[in-house]
């Protein structure tokens, strides 16, 4: 954990206060609350279904909670009422699918510099350019030319992570990006996230990586049946989880 | 591989594998037509000198088919767009026009449009003809550009909605997501009905000679009547068959390439 000193005094960038949300009678989200600190990486965990890639997609505004606040920076998200203010929210935050949704008609270098050129207005030259840098940040220099479909699985998730980088987010949310990999290829996507996290990018992560999120979190989140169960320093929740049910979940992990 | 050679064992032996049915079926065409040439050697040159009136009629049927899918596409495209439109006032409609112009019979079509406007229309003091071809194309365009913009809509709802939510995290709108994500990958889903619809416009276009259009099957009925000899008259259709087939095979052939090249990504 390189920022651990500073770790409280950095300002809160997301905040989440008492999101509900529900597909039909399916209540996902519970009352959630949550507290991102500029420069954090924090790891939401939990079994499946647990409203886990919900709490992002509420973030970043695709799902609008029913109930609750969701505040990034001075923006309040639940409040939103145009596509035009949740565009501009979206200018902020970078998101990477579990599925990576490269865009297949373009090429690698299209995919990351269409949304600089076409959204930011950021000149060709410029965004070409910084798409370079980005795809040798995610060793991926030689692709700029290639196509997604060309690609395997953990070189489209750096693509799609350098896609989202190239907005110049604040925040950036990962969906369970390994999730669809082969196992040799987690590695690499892990550490172009390692690395982010250490230069000081705000990362939520949904993970199933407990190694990884107990590496490079600084909080970590456990997550069950639409709620908050417990949260706190990777070292708490992994050896000493107050709560059973986190206790359960780790140890059910473990073993 | 091995099962494939195998089937095609088990299913045809006596046909020689490396020969497709198509050049087979070509080869019949031209030994029928040589047969033909054999045993109305006369009625041939009956028909060659009636090819340049047969030619302008088939010049007519091109002329149509091109106008109705090149209108019907661009009219398709339009209505198709607001079929997708989120607004209820704009899509209700548009919904409404796919659906009244899928479900009416082309004939009727045709000869609705046909009666429904004027032969000439006026424009200050200079009149314009407005002929019957124009209204047939019309009748032809309309139905068309119904299934155009069911084809687009259909293209559009077959891309995963992954792609716009991929697209709005990056801060792109809902019709930014449309112009430079969705509809360029829908091309390539398009093209094959769009010319397989081609192709059914063209062989459409016979209909009006029934509202007096002089088009092929006009022209070939003008043929028939003048010589007004049986033998003469089934050449002359079997000439008109063989003329479609010759235009709109190739067509329905490069589609299904296509369909192949495409379905592989």
């Amino acid at each position: 954990m390189p920022h651990t000193e500073t770790h409280h005094e950095r300002p809160t960038l997301v905040q989440l206060r008492d999101v509900h949300l529900s597909f039909g009678s399916n209540k996902v989200l519970k009352g959630v609350d949550l507290n991102v600190r500029q420069g954090d990486a924090v790891s939401i965990i939990g079994p499946s279904g647990s409203g886990k890639s919900t709490i992002l997609r509420c973030i970043n505004g695709l799902l609008a909670p029913e109930r609750g606040e969701i505040v990034v920076g001075n923006t309040p998200v639940h409040a939103l009422k145009t596509e035009a203010d949740r565009i501009a929210l979206r200018k902020r935050i970078g998101f990477v699918f579990q599925q990576y949704n490269l865009f297949p008609h373009l090429s690698v270098l299209e995919n990351i510099v269409i949304a600089p050129t076409r959204i930011l207005g950021t000149d060709r030259q410029t965004a070409e350019r910084e798409a370079r840098e980005l795809l040798a940040r995610v060793r991926l220099s030689d692709k700029a030319d290639a196509y997604p479909g060309q690609l395997s699985g953990g070189q489209q998730q750096r693509v799609a992570i350098a896609r989202a980088l190239a907005m110049h987010p604040e925040l950036v949310l990962f969906d369970e990006v390994t999730s669809a990999l082969d196992p040799e290829t987690v590695g690499e996507v892990l550490a172009v996230i390692r690395e982010l996290v250490q230069d000081g990018l705000t990362c939520i992560l949904v993970t199933h990586e407990m190694r990884f999120a107990e590496e490079v979190s600084h909080e970590i989140v456990f997550t069950e049946g639409g709620e908050i169960v417990e949260h706190g320093t990777p070292q708490t929740i992994f050896h000493a989880p107050r709560n059973p049910r986190t206790h359960g979940f780790i140890n059910a992990l473990r073993n | 591989m091995a099962t494939e050679n195998n089937t095609l064992i088990l299913k045809a032996p006596w046909v020689f594998p490396t020969v497709s049915p198509v050049a087979l079926w070509l080869v019949a065409l031209v030994a029928a037509w040589a047969v033909l040439g054999q045993l109305y050697a006369d009625s041939i040159r009956l028909l060659l000198l009636w090819v340049p009136h047969l030619a302008k009629g088939l010049q007519m049927n091109i002329l149509t088919s091109v106008l109705a899918i090149g209108i019907g596409t661009v009219l398709g495209l339009l209505v198709g767009a607001l079929e997708l439109s989120q607004a209820r006032w704009i899509n209700t409609p548009a919904r409404w026009y796919v659906q009244v112009f899928r479900n009416a019979p082309l004939l009727v079509l045709i000869f609705f449009t046909t009666y429904v406007f004027p032969f000439e229309i006026k424009i200050g003091s200079i009149y314009l003809p407005f002929p019957d071809w124009i209204k047939a194309t019309i009748g032809l365009a309309l139905p068309a550009s119904a299934h155009i913009a069911e084809i687009l809509r259909g293209a559009v709802q077959s891309i995963p909605t992954p792609q716009w939510e991929a697209s709005a995290s990056l801060a792109f709108s809902r019709s930014q997501t449309l112009r430079w994500i969705i509809l360029p990958q829908c091309v390539k889903r398009v093209l094959p009905p769009w010319m397989n619809l081609y192709a059914m416009i063209t062989m459409s276009t016979t209909l009006a000679s029934l509202v007096g259009v002089t088009e092929l099957l006009e022209s070939a009925k003008n043929a028939s009547n003048t010589v007004n000899r049986t033998d003469f008259t089934i050449l002359v259709y079997l000439a008109i068959l063989t003329l479609f087939f010759a235009y709109c095979y190739p067509i329905t052939r490069l589609t299904r390439r296509l369909e192949k090249k495409f379905s592989f990504h």
